[in-house]
């Protein structure tokens, strides 16, 4: 039966959830966009404390899988927390999307190798490296090589946009989630992904981003040369198949990962369109639901825009996310929710600092903060294209031959 | 707890009227639009379906099914992608039967609802929309005013569907407490039914303006009884242009997809490329963008709960991006598109037309 209540399980998580974005987010969400590459670690730390073992978004009264509003219940604690601050949300440590991929990807004995420090001990990361500095969208034009030399994968290349590279790589007792390919010939077919331990000699961290928006996550460059691995820490079969399938297993980490990004994304819409909202409150200007267009204010008008928007994204965002906690497979979905989310949030903050003029586009606010911190949501995890790509594909029916 | 599966018998009545939709409404929606007319087997077949006596209750003569907006917006959106103009048709005694089950007093239901259950379909009207550019569907200028143990009517409406043989209209109006809507039948004094309009489309459905020149009708006749509040009427009618917008989009979509596999140019399917697949994937996001804010304005009024917010949102979101959805399907086509041998250009004028509704309290 069609419902939009949320489980009083959910409802809880996001109150707690709630109250760590207000009392302990929104406090320092503009000292570190200044800092940039400064870390709060007290806040980390607590985060960690809180988490570890526990993850954000559910209690300890259920294994996490046995929760029937599993993925819808992250979705809505990730929307809380970028309403808190969407680059301290996502430099919380964690698993994060290395741990994605093992998780999607990894035998028993590799999840349980790679995920078991997650539960406690110092606060540690795991980041993903995929994109390059010669490809991005295209990732079966992967670079980096990986080859075999006895007991070992050796890899070398450059990678970059890595989130929470720095802190994974170095900072931490976590690891690195590579990309490489075994053979350039087999194209997509030939791509493996292979878990470096931080730390391990021929993996260096060169640079850190400075980026408009998400300033307190970092953004790192990671170069491998010569960089060993143990065999056994590649994900998936060495094999290199006649097919890409095993890319595309990959490439479904994506499905669990969009409608994450996407509730982030609404997340940091919230924040603005909230502010917008409050200030026109404490200044007594009602919204007035019902009225035809000719009476309607341009202010009135926009905000409904922004509302009926950003609840649109928001419920493309929790059907993706409650097709995956009912087994339903969900790539369509989960890229809809994510173009959508990506772009009106990117909309709904530009609109925020507009509507509020020089107080808008002012550093004492966070507005200016929330639009510059809204633009990620519509680059990475898939640019808008590249999910309008995957969503025209599947509705015409066409290959990644056919419709490229 | 969040759930986006409609019950089994929810699916069951979309799957019929999805059925009905695609082998009895889309095949007569060209002619019907040419013509301005909705074949009489069609309405029979409509009738036969059970679409109106649905809603009304199981002592007057209906199925009683109880009342559901969301099972209403499944129904409209699967009809609105056969032919909205003749779904209106099909339903204008629900625009009487749907707000006397909702709102009716029990004498009320005693005396109208029967007649919508009997053998065969007989029209009924609900008058809403004033032909005015300012119109303002929260200030009626059309007004009701007590006399003695009377309702005296005064106003313009225009958009009043099948006005020329409805049994009864359901004419909204301002009252000195808030909007009423008032049970007027056929022939009462002052009632004076104009030409047939003529719109950009819904053209199978005929609409008429009305004049109401002191229509003095009974104290009875007010729907619900003097305090009655017609709002949640209001909120209703938003749900259900919403849900038919989703299904007119759905069905300028479908359209456009299939011809964008099938037409060629460069080589390739148009839909090959980029400029068209790209379009055509926004267009999908929108449609189910719409469904699920119609869903949940629907599901806020099944709880009883105030829904005006959700249902207004709703509504405008859904309309507009109806339009915006026909036009690009229209886009698709070039130059095919503006020509009538395809759908496209129905769809984008019944698109427009349907967000200039109000009053359509059918689900």
């Amino acid at each position: 039966m069609i419902d939009f209540e949320l489980s009083d399980e959910t409802k809880t998580a996001r109150a707690m959830v709630h109250a760590v974005a207000e009392q302990a987010m929104r406090p320092i969400a503009r000292e570190y966009d200044e800092k940039e590459h400064e870390k709060p670690w007290d806040f980390l730390r607590m985060m960690w404390q809180v988490s570890s073992g526990n993850p954000i978004g559910g209690g300890e009264r259920k294994p996490r899988d046995e929760r029937p509003e599993r993925n819808l219940g992250m979705c809505v604690s990730i929307e809380e927390l970028s309403w808190g601050d969407a680059g301290l949300y996502l430099s919380i440590p964690n698993a994060g999307l290395g741990g994605a991929a093992v998780a999607a990807a990894g035998t028993p004995e590799q999840k349980d190798r790679f995920l078991a420090r997650f539960k406690g001990g110092d606060p540690k990361w795991a980041a993903m490296a995929i994109t390059e500095p010669g490809c991005g969208s295209d990732s079966s034009a992967i670079q980096t090589t990986a080859v075999r030399d006895g007991d070992h994968w050796v890899l070398n290349g450059t990678k970059i946009f890595c989130t929470s590279g720095l802190m994974a790589a170095e900072k931490s007792d976590g690891f690195v989630v590579v990309w490489a390919t075994l053979d350039r010939s087999a194209g997509r077919a030939g791509i493996k992904a292979f878990v470096v331990e931080a730390g391990t000699p021929g993996m260096y961290v060169t640079k850190v981003e400075n980026k408009l928006g998400i300033r307190a996550s970092d953004t790192a460059t990671i170069v491998f040369e010569d960089c060993r691995v143990p065999l056994d820490n590649i994900l998936g079969s060495p094999e290199v198949p006649k097919t890409s399938e095993g890319f595309k297993g990959v490439m479904a980490t994506f499905d669990a990962t969009r409608p994450i990004v996407a509730a982030s994304a609404i997340g940091v819409g919230r924040a603005a369109l909230d502010f917008v909202k409050d200030t026109l409150k404490e200044h007594s200007i009602e919204i007035r639901y019902g009225l035809p267009p000719h009476r309607l204010t341009v202010l009135e008008r926009d905000v409904m825009d922004m509302e009926a928007q950003l609840q649109a994204a928001r419920l493309l965002t929790w059907r993706a996310a409650w097709m995956m906690d009912n087994g339903l497979r969900n790539n369509l979905e989960a890229s809809m929710a994510k173009a959508k989310a990506g772009l009106v949030v990117t909309q709904i903050t530009q609109k925020a600092v507009e509507l509020l003029g020089p107080l808008g586009y002012s550093r004492q606010l966070l507005l200016e903060k929330w639009m510059r911190d809204a633009k990620i949501n519509d680059i990475f995890e898939g640019t808008q294209q590249i999910n309008q790509m995957i969503v025209a594909r599947r509705i015409l029916g066409y290959s990644s031959r056919e419709l490229s | 707890m969040v759930n986006f599966k409609p019950t089994d018998e929810q699916e069951l009545v979309r799957e019929t009227m999805a059925g009905f939709a695609r082998e009895v409404l889309r095949s007569a929606a060209r002619e019907a639009d040419e013509k301005g007319a909705v074949p009489e087997d069609v309405v029979n077949r409509g009738w036969e379906l059970g679409l109106v006596q649905s809603g009304i209750p199981e002592q007057f003569g209906g199925y009683g099914d109880a009342r559901s907006a969301i099972t209403g917006a499944l129904l409209l959106e699967e009809l609105g992608y056969g032919d909205a103009a003749i779904t209106l048709e099909l339903l204008a005694p629900r625009l009487v039967t749907i707000p006397l089950a909702l709102l009716g007093t029990d004498a009320q239901r005693a005396q109208w609802l029967p007649r919508f259950a009997g053998d065969h379909y007989v029209a009924a009207a609900a008058a809403f929309s004033e032909p005015r550019w300012d119109f303002d569907p929260t200030a009626l200028t059309t007004r009701a005013e007590r006399q003695g143990g009377d309702w005296v009517i005064t106003g313009t409406k225009c958009l009043v569907p099948l006005a020329d043989r409805a049994d009864v209209i359901l004419v909204y109006a301002s009252t000195p407490n808030g909007m009423g809507a008032f049970l007027v039948e056929r022939g009462a004094g002052g009632l004076k039914v104009g030409e047939r309009e003529m719109n950009m489309g819904i053209k199978a459905l005929a609409t008429y303006p009305v004049a109401l020149e002191g229509v003095r009708v009974p104290a009875a006749s007010r729907l619900g009884g003097d305090d009655t509040s017609v709002a949640p009427l209001v909120d209703a009618s938003r749900v259900a242009v919403a849900a038919l917008a989703t299904g007119i989009a759905r069905a300028a979509f479908d359209y456009a997809r299939d011809y964008a596999k099938e037409r060629r140019a460069f080589g390739v399917a148009i839909g090959q490329k980029q400029a068209i697949a790209f379009k055509l994937a926004d267009m999908a996001i929108e449609i189910d963008a719409m469904r699920l804010l119609t869903w949940e304005a629907a599901w806020k009024l099944d709880r009883g709960e105030p829904a005006t917010r959700e249902c207004y949102l709703a509504k405008d979101y859904a309309s507009r991006a109806a339009l915006s959805v026909a036009d690009n399907a229209l886009q698709v086509l070039g130059g095919h598109g503006y020509i009538r041998d395809h759908l496209v250009e129905l769809l984008l004028r019944n698109a427009r037309g349907l967000a200039t509704f109000d009053g359509l309290a059918i689900v």
